[in-house]
């Protein structure tokens, strides 16, 4: 990841596969690993930590995005809905059954995977933009029932507190708390997805990818594929939902909403299709955006404009400033903040030659 | 004992309300025929060209036909230059690309308008009377009418400028094969332009009759969503399609919302069209009036 190579020598696939290129390569994940578990938590405040947990609630949305859109190639704007699937299963087992988290938390999961691989179900005759219309009305349908169905939605605008999550007796409530929970999901959902690309799962998942009928030709099993590239997919957004839902201590449909789909095809394209360190990245661009924006219009924005035009200013700039993002990452840089990343890194890899 | 004045009221107010989005889906139908390029942002097309003529006539005083101009001319402007800066440099990417830039281009619109000319609702006033005609049971509000007669003027505008006129068949060509296009020395790039000042003109038309009607704010984005079930149920690339897939929208969700509404609590008009387009995806992917794809390795 971050160290340097003196040349790629690799003779056989093993090795090329391999989730530890170097030696090195252990110690720099170990680092990585100490400067998050313990280094983060102790230096940084509550608020920094509250920024933190947001992230993480999002990378693990963003990889299971990326399981779909990126490795798979199957487009969906139904990301949101899934999560709230998962989130107000969650909530309900939590509430009605006093279900601890690690029963709701897999079962909130499953059942985003179920409703994700029945959106996905048209996926097998339609692709490309009629598919992601399709998502789009699996988004809105959704939302939809969960809001008037006040079984699921309990009543009172759509939203059921649930009690915080406990383990071993102890109760996860402050923010210190919560961003070690949520990082053991950050460190399982990576390592999940970078294992499942390795797998035969993941390589027909690319092969349908790249194009659909020579994989179909070649003997991979495509309704199945697709499918299962849903259901995967659908239950990391399951999790996001209930993570997301157990951080803020409540399921809210509103959390969940189009917007939100779209945000997280946001963090794909700025962080890179098809890559486990572009959806890393990708999160933290997108959750840190508004909240950088807002810090720099508060501190500059009032030498140029009145405190009442800033009210107006600052959600619409967001917006402005999110579209023009997307837009020059896919004319300029379709690869996204990975490719960035992998130019600096060839660049210093022979550093200081040219080539 | 059915109702039949009630049924008929629905229908009426269905086929009208179909017909003015049959004229914001042409634009969306435009576009794709002749450029392949999806665009999520048509909602937000008619609310820029709402907000353009709102605030012409609100804030500067401008006379109806005059605002109606900048209007037009604002919005083909911009359908040029977008192809120009964004969508030029997308031909051939895969489709969730141009999908993407639209929604960026979507939330931009949305972000851009209310910064620039405010948040609050504008009212788009127009020399027409406001009480609904009566006929019989019907109940007929005149925007509704004006606004189905402009999107039945264009569908008829635009069938003959692709059956007849020599640009509309260059972009026919262009839309069938690009490379065979060029080859036969027609400008591709230009055709592409042209397409998407088109859709401007439809969406500067749409904006203001279906700004009338709601007034204009950001919500008049919303409309756009409707845009979907449309083009899904008529074919992506077929004009008179955006027609009868309005008519069915139209009808449909009226009709969900006058008689399942009061069992479910409200919001069936926003929830029956999408559903309606299911089935249509399950049984005919490519719309009614849609070109089957046939795919090659």
């Amino acid at each position: 990841m971050i160290h340097r190579e003196s040349g790629l020598l690799k003779t056989s696939y093993q090795a090329d596969m391999a989730l530890y290129p170097l030696p090195i390569a252990r110690w720099a994940v170990a680092a990585i690993a100490a400067l998050a578990f313990l280094v983060v938590p102790l230096l940084l405040s509550d608020y920094y930590l509250s920024i933190l947990n947001l992230v993480s609630v999002a990378i693990v949305g963003a990889l299971g995005l990326n399981i779909l859109v990126g490795y798979t190639g199957q487009v969906s704007i139904g990301h949101g809905a899934f999560m709230s699937v998962g989130a107000y299963t969650a909530a309900n087992l939590a509430t009605r059954l006093d279900a601890p988290f690690w029963i709701s938390l897999p079962i909130g999961g499953l059942m985003a995977a179920a409703v994700g691989a029945v959106v996905g179900i048209p996926s097998l005759r339609i692709k490309g933009l009629y598919l992601a219309i399709a998502t789009l009305a699996g988004q809105l349908i959704i939302e939809w029932t969960i809001n008037h169905v006040t079984w699921i939605s309990g009543g009172v605008q759509a939203s059921i507190e649930v009690p915080r999550p406990r383990l071993f007796g102890m109760v996860i409530s402050t923010q210190r708390q919560m961003y070690f929970f949520l990082l053991v999901f950050v460190v399982l959902a990576i390592v999940g997805v970078m294992n499942l690309m390795r797998t035969r799962v993941g390589r027909a998942f690319i092969a349908i990818r790249d194009q659909d009928i020579a994989a179909e030709i070649i003997g991979i099993n495509i309704f199945r594929y697709k499918l299962l590239a849903f259901a995967i997919s659908s239950f990391y957004a399951g999790v996001t939902g209930v993570l997301y839902t157990y951080y803020l201590g409540i399921a809210n449909y509103e959390q969940f909403q189009i917007t939100t789909s779209i945000d997280y095809l946001a963090m794909i394209i700025i962080g890179g299709l098809g890559s486990v360190l572009g959806s890393v990245l990708g999160a933290i661009f997108v959750t840190m955006l508004p909240i950088f924006l807002r810090i720099t219009m508060e501190t500059f924005g009032g030498l140029f404009f009145s405190s009442g035009a800033m009210l107006n200013i600052i959600p619409n700039l967001r917006l402005i400033v999110f579209g023009l993002l997307i837009i020059v990452f896919l004319v300029v840089e379709p690869e996204g903040l990975n490719r960035l990343w992998r130019n600096i890194r060839s660049y210093f890899r022979v550093w200081p030659f040219a080539y | 004992m059915f109702d039949w004045q009630f049924a008929a009221l629905l229908l009426s107010n269905g086929i009208l309300i179909g017909l003015m989005y049959s004229l914001i889906a042409l634009g969306f139908v435009l576009v794709y025929k002749a450029t392949d390029a999806i665009n999520f942002a048509q909602g937000e097309f008619v609310m820029i060209a709402g907000f353009v003529v709102a605030v012409a006539i609100t804030a500067y005083g401008a006379p109806l036909w005059l605002a109606v101009l900048v209007g037009l001319a604002g919005m083909i402007g911009f359908g040029f230059g977008l192809e120009r800066v964004m969508l030029r440099k997308l031909i051939g990417r895969p489709v969730i690309a141009v999908v993407m830039a639209t929604i960026g281009l979507a939330a931009i619109l949305r972000g851009f308008g209310p910064m620039v000319w405010g948040a609050g609702t504008k009212s788009l006033a127009l020399p027409i009377p406001e009480e609904p005609i009566i006929l019989g049971p019907l109940f007929i509000p005149p925007i509704q009418l004006l606004g189905a007669a402009v999107s039945l003027l264009f569908l008829a505008a635009f069938s003959w400028f692709f059956l007849r006129s020599r640009r509309g068949i260059a972009m026919r060509a262009v839309a069938d094969n690009q490379q065979v296009a060029m080859a036969m020395g027609i400008d591709v790039e230009r055709y592409f332009g042209l397409a998407w000042a088109m859709t401007g003109i439809v969406s500067a038309l749409g904006g203001i009759v279906w700004g009338n009607l709601l007034g204009v704010d950001v919500q008049l984005s919303l409309v756009g969503l409707k845009v979907f079930p449309v083009v899904i149920l008529g074919g992506l690339d077929s004009i008179p399609g955006a027609i009868v897939g309005g008519l069915i929208v139209g009808i449909v969700e009226n009709m969900a919302a006058g008689y399942i509404d009061p069992y479910v609590g409200g919001g069936t008009k926003d929830f029956a069209p999408y559903v309606l387009m299911i089935i249509a995806l399950m049984v005919r992917p490519y719309g009614i009036f849609g070109k089957a794809i046939i795919e090659r390795i």
